[in-house]
């Protein structure tokens, strides 16, 4: 637990000294909403609710496979090594998947902020649409650190962790589209307690799978 | 002949399969008519690739476990055949899907899983296409592959039965052993299932074979 807060604590200090990189991520998703502001609203004035919200998860997914890709590649090999050396797997991956996770929900909920001041709000349970958020960003983080861990090991990091990472993350992408949906449309939340137990139930299995599988990458 | 006598089994399954298939009697059906005889080569295939997985996400964490590297071979060329297999299983589902449903690829959540399944496969060989280090290259794609079988599993046997769909058995739609099937049509089904199966074992291990006599021709140069 004492080496877990640690890390963590190391993590953040670490974004907070290069803010470049921090920065960079929230002007990312600045430019892309941006981007979809251009084009979808300023001829027409008007965006179905439907592709409203498609497209919400699409930009956090770019922007989640972006940001967490870097988990890995920012450090060195000499630093990974000296943290091999003093750290054991499990801590390391635990703490890099709770880092993640607030990083995550950091970007999204600005995102989400410029996304509603930038294409207006047409969200009907606002309360139910920000757990949609909370889920889909652990969710993102969980299975993308995994992925990253695996994509860095190899030469072309970039192309590897979108081709990885894509098919892993699309059952989960499926149940959140469907839970903000729900959400959009103000339905209640006993409409929605199937797919928030399925999205908890993915995060479990791939949280487990990546404490027990992290060891053998660490070792490489 | 000690060695041999599933490969026997198996040919003898498939040509019973087969000819049953073509000319056995089955029950008349409403919509599905004659295609019924399809059950017999778009189910078994599914069986099959569902145990080559298994086997295949098994020899990965024999590979993790003890890291020789046969195991990564054994693991690689399952997953091969299970890809092989799923194509296959697609292709007899469109044929089948183009005369009961009216299209070869209906918006079916079951299709959805199994296009994911395939592309999540597709990279498990595209990581290995990029490390040239054998012991580096087994050990990563044998930590996608554990990841690749536990992502997959759910999406294609409880997703499908949540929403509605099309395939018997989910949505609440009854399974096939219920109405579809009589008993001489599950005479010739169960026993195709092993033959499918053991015909993909059988592929996996020729191609394993003559993946051993190339890695020990290249290490005696």
């Amino acid at each position: 637990m004492q080496e877990i807060k640690a890390l963590i604590e190391k993590e953040i200090r670490l974004e907070w000294r290069q803010k470049y990189a921090l920065n960079g991520m929230l002007l990312y998703i600045v430019s892309t909403v941006f981007v979809c502001y251009l084009s979808f609203t300023l001829k027409v004035n008007n965006i179905e609710p439907i592709t409203w919200n498609t497209l919400f998860w699409i930009i956090l997914l770019f922007t989640a496979v972006n940001s967490i890709t870097k988990s890995f590649t920012q450090e060195g090999a000499g630093r990974q090594l000296y943290y091999y050396t003093i750290a054991s797997p499990q801590g390391i991956i635990i703490s890099k998947i709770i880092y993640n996770t607030l990083l995550m929900l950091v970007l999204s909920l600005l995102g989400f902020l410029i996304y509603v001041v930038m294409l207006g709000n047409p969200v009907g349970n606002l309360p139910m649409y920000l757990v949609s958020i909370l889920l889909g960003s652990i969710g993102f983080s969980t299975s993308l650190t995994m992925v990253a861990g695996i994509a860095s090991k190899a030469e072309n990091t970039s192309t590897l962790m979108a081709i990885l990472s894509f098919p892993v993350i699309l059952p989960m992408l499926m149940m959140i589209i469907k839970l903000s949906k729900s959400a959009m449309d103000g339905l209640g939340w006993e409409t929605s307690y199937d797919e928030i137990g399925i999205l908890l139930a993915i995060d479990a299995i791939v949280v487990s799978i990546s404490y027990l599988l992290f060891p053998y990458l660490w070792r490489s | 002949m000690k060695q041999s006598w599933w490969k026997i089994l198996c040919v003898v399954i498939l040509f019973y399969t087969i000819i049953q298939g073509l000319i056995g009697a089955i029950p008349r059906q409403p919509i599905l008519n004659e295609t019924l005889r399809n059950v017999y080569f778009h189910v078994p295939l599914w069986f099959g690739m569902m145990t080559l997985m298994v086997a295949s996400a098994w020899f990965a964490i024999k590979y993790l476990r003890g890291g020789n590297i046969a195991h990564d071979e054994y693991s690689a060329e399952f997953a091969n055949t299970a890809m092989l297999y799923g194509v296959l299983g697609f292709a007899t589902g469109a044929v089948w899907g183009n005369y009961t449903w009216g299209d070869p690829l209906p918006k079916d959540p079951k299709l959805i899983a199994v296009e994911v399944g395939l592309l999540i496969y597709a990279a498990y060989f595209i990581l290995r296409s990029s490390f040239e280090d054998e012991q580096k290259r087994g050990r990563l794609s044998a930590v996608y592959n554990i990841i690749a079988f536990a992502a997959f599993m759910p999406l294609v046997w409880i997703l499908p039965r949540l929403t509605d769909s099309l395939h018997p058995g989910n949505g609440g739609n009854p399974a096939f052993g219920k109405y579809d099937m009589d008993n001489r049509v599950r005479m010739v089904f169960y026993p195709a299932i092993i033959g499918w199966t053991l015909l993909g074992v059988w592929i996996t291990s020729l191609r394993i074979r003559l993946r051993v006599i190339k890695r020990l021709k290249a290490e005696q140069f």
